[in-house]
């Protein structure tokens, strides 16, 4: 009887494991944040942006390390090629070269959407790590295409984040937010975002394919694609300095 | 009987001075106000239409429909093919070719870091060409006030209010900040060739006017403009003619389907601008009717005293013989004399005050600094062909009203106790 006492307690702890189901909220998110970050990564990525007057599409190369450090040099087209960003903990720099000038994007500029996609730099410069800025709690668990999902809701921990409070649709196998509904304060929707291709990389499953939509503008949308992706490389300090974006 | 009439209003100041006054005043103030109104609304008209609807304005549809966000994204692509068919088939107007953006403009430091910035409200026309009909109907050479109208690429000018505040001069290399009409960052310098005033404290506050060409290079939109405005070559602006215009353009041009076909809109359908119109056509009206009722009822109450004043005239009259209506007939003639008199008093009176308004006007810069309207600081009477008449629609009109209700006691007059009456 003992044996069976132990013999199901563990059985029921590997299911409870598989399925999730004692996980909590916050540990929920912990495993998001775990799956998407890293200690550092280089990737190149495509942004096709669905506009009113037809489809563009953009490719960057990225080199990331942590959560504060970025920098992104375009690629394509021509018109945008040579363009470089930097993220230094809270600040975002520009370089353009055809200006040859070093701007800071900051207060309203931040809001503008990045290349004209659904994207804003404000989405950019956000603490990517969702445990620091939002508390969790758990809704009714949901499927999202055809992949069972807890369901997050998530509140604004502290004051001035972009977004109040978000919905995610978490897989519950990858960790993975499959969808994920971005709300202002007042309740009104602001931004869907959907992962439509997902690759594993190593251990952790990563998202090749993701749709943005800003809901408050209009166009189709834009897809991000991860042409390729290293995580923990090596990216050279420089790189994350001012001087760097006009060499 | 003329005579008589004539010799009492002269002698006797009570029938006369008192009607004239009443009648000065009310001609003088209809005919100010209405000037007054005339200048204020076809300032607004103008600056209108010279800075942001033409006469008529094109853009595409979907432009259209958001204009108030300047939707860049929106514009009209392959202008120089619609330039064409317009200047073939509408000869009669002029044409012009027009970007409107927003962005941000940056002042660098001497180590190129940022000084300081400022948002800007750029307006791309044909600089360059020396003969572009925008420069006049901008009058750049007017606005001008210091440096000199853009001569190579990539020279701006820049309000002085705008170029005071963020510490620029003439020569000195600016930064814009914005988005293409893809909404890419774009980023590009430029140098201040020269500071311009308006004197419309909407674009003084922040206006950057740049060549189009450059435009279209620093927004990635060859060959496109936001809008295209069409004046009429006497700068009159005709609603019903520009109506009809819009309406026969966008039955052959705009296709209902295609949100990015060219549309046209007349000046009065664009941003509430038939009310201003209709409310400066009504103006004269207004004041007319306002008029001739205060008036009116001064003018019967100093009828109704003066009957009382003259009650032992009147009785004499009438028991001389003359008739009722002979008297009452007479008191009108006399309304209509000091009708004509205190009209001509006021009348010259508000044309004087309203001439001296149009050349000297008042500055409401101060009391407007964060005005977005397109409007003057300097507001001004306007003396049109109406001035020198209308106030004497109600100068008559009041006088001989206030003389007709206040003269119906003649006829409540007992012929029978008249020499009772006059026995006192």
């Amino acid at each position: 009887m003992k044996k069976l006492s132990v013999f199901l307690a563990i059985m029921f702890f590997c299911v409870a494991t598989v399925f999730g189901s004692d996980l909590t909220a916050q540990q929920i998110l912990e495993k998001v944040d775990n799956n998407f970050l890293a200690e550092n990564h280089v990737s190149v990525s495509l942004m096709i942006i669905k506009g009113r007057r037809g489809t563009r599409t953009i490719k960057a190369k990225s080199w990331t390390q942590g959560v504060d450090k970025a920098f992104t040099e375009y690629l394509a087209p021509a018109r945008e090629k040579g363009t470089k960003m930097l993220k230094l903990k809270d600040e975002l720099w520009i370089w353009a070269p055809e200006a040859d000038r070093v701007i800071r994007i900051a207060g309203h500029m931040l809001r503008q959407s990045v290349m004209g996609s659904d994207a804003s730099y404000e989405d950019f410069m956000e603490d990517p790590r969702l445990t620091n800025i939002y508390k969790a709690s758990l809704a009714e668990a949901d499927t999202f295409a055809g992949r069972p999902c807890y369901v997050l809701k998530l509140t604004a921990k502290k004051e001035g984040l972009s977004y109040y409070s978000r919905k995610l649709w978490v897989d519950k196998e990858r960790f993975l937010p499959l969808k994920e509904e971005r709300y202002a304060k007042s309740g009104k929707l602001l931004k869907i975002i959907k992962i439509t291709e997902v690759f594993k990389t190593g251990k952790r499953w990563y998202p090749k394919r993701m749709f943005y939509k800003d809901a408050l503008k209009s166009g189709k949308g834009t897809e991000f694609v991860i042409e390729s992706i290293k995580f923990n490389v090596k990216i050279p300090p420089y790189l994350f300095t001012k001087s760097s974006l006009r060499r | 009987m003329m005579k008589f009439l004539i010799k009492g209003l002269l002698r006797d100041k009570t029938r006369s001075l008192a009607y004239i006054l009443v009648v000065a005043v009310g001609a003088f103030l209809t005919v100010f106000l209405f000037s007054w109104m005339q200048g204020v609304m076809s300032d607004i008209v103008a600056a209108n239409a010279k800075f942001d609807t033409g006469h008529v304005k094109i853009t595409t549809r979907a432009y259209a429909d958001e204009s108030e966000q300047m939707p860049i994204d929106l514009s009209l692509l392959g202008v120089s093919k619609i330039m064409q068919q317009l200047q073939t088939k509408y000869s009669n107007m002029i044409w012009v070719p027009r970007i409107r953006f927003g962005g941000l403009i940056d002042v660098p430091d001497k180590t190129g870091n940022t000084r300081i910035q400022g948002p800007a409200m750029a307006l791309a026309v044909q600089l360059l060409d020396p003969n572009a009909p925008d420069r006049k109907i901008l009058n750049l050479d007017k606005a001008l006030v210091s440096g000199h109208l853009p001569l190579h690429r990539n020279e701006i000018l820049i309000s002085s209010d705008f170029a005071n505040k963020l510490g620029l001069h003439i020569g000195n290399m600016v930064t814009y900040i914005g988005s293409t009409m893809y909404g890419s960052m774009s980023i590009y310098n430029f140098t201040v060739a020269g500071t311009v005033r308006f004197g419309i404290i909407a674009l003084d506050r922040r206006a950057v006017i740049t060549d189009i060409g450059d435009a279209r290079l620093v927004l990635d939109m060859p060959d496109g403009a936001s809008e295209i405005l069409g004046f009429s070559k006497d700068m009159q602006y005709n609603d019903e003619a520009m109506r009809s215009l819009a309406k026969a353009f966008n039955a052959a041009f705009s296709k209902k389907g295609d949100e990015f076909s060219p549309k046209m809109a007349a000046l009065s359908e664009n941003h509430g601008l038939k009310e201003y119109l209709d409310l400066a056509d009504s103006y004269g009206g207004m004041f007319v009717f306002v008029f001739v009722l205060i008036m009116s009822m001064v003018l019967w109450n100093s009828g109704l005293i003066n009957g009382i004043r003259r009650y032992g005239e009147i009785g004499v009259r009438l028991a001389m013989g003359e008739t009722k209506g002979s008297v009452y007939r007479w008191m009108i003639f006399e309304s209509v004399v000091t009708g004509i008199i205190g009209s001509i008093i006021g009348t010259a009176l508000g044309l004087a005050i309203s001439y001296y308004m149009q050349v000297k006007g008042i500055d409401v810069s101060s009391m407007l600094p964060n005005s977005t309207m397109m409007m003057s600081n300097v507001m001004r009477a306007r003396v049109t062909p109406t001035s020198y008449y209308i106030g004497f629609i109600p100068g008559l009109a009041a006088s001989v009203l206030g003389t007709m209700f206040a003269g119906v006691g003649i006829y409540k007059r007992q012929t029978a106790n008249l020499f009772k009456e006059l026995e006192v």
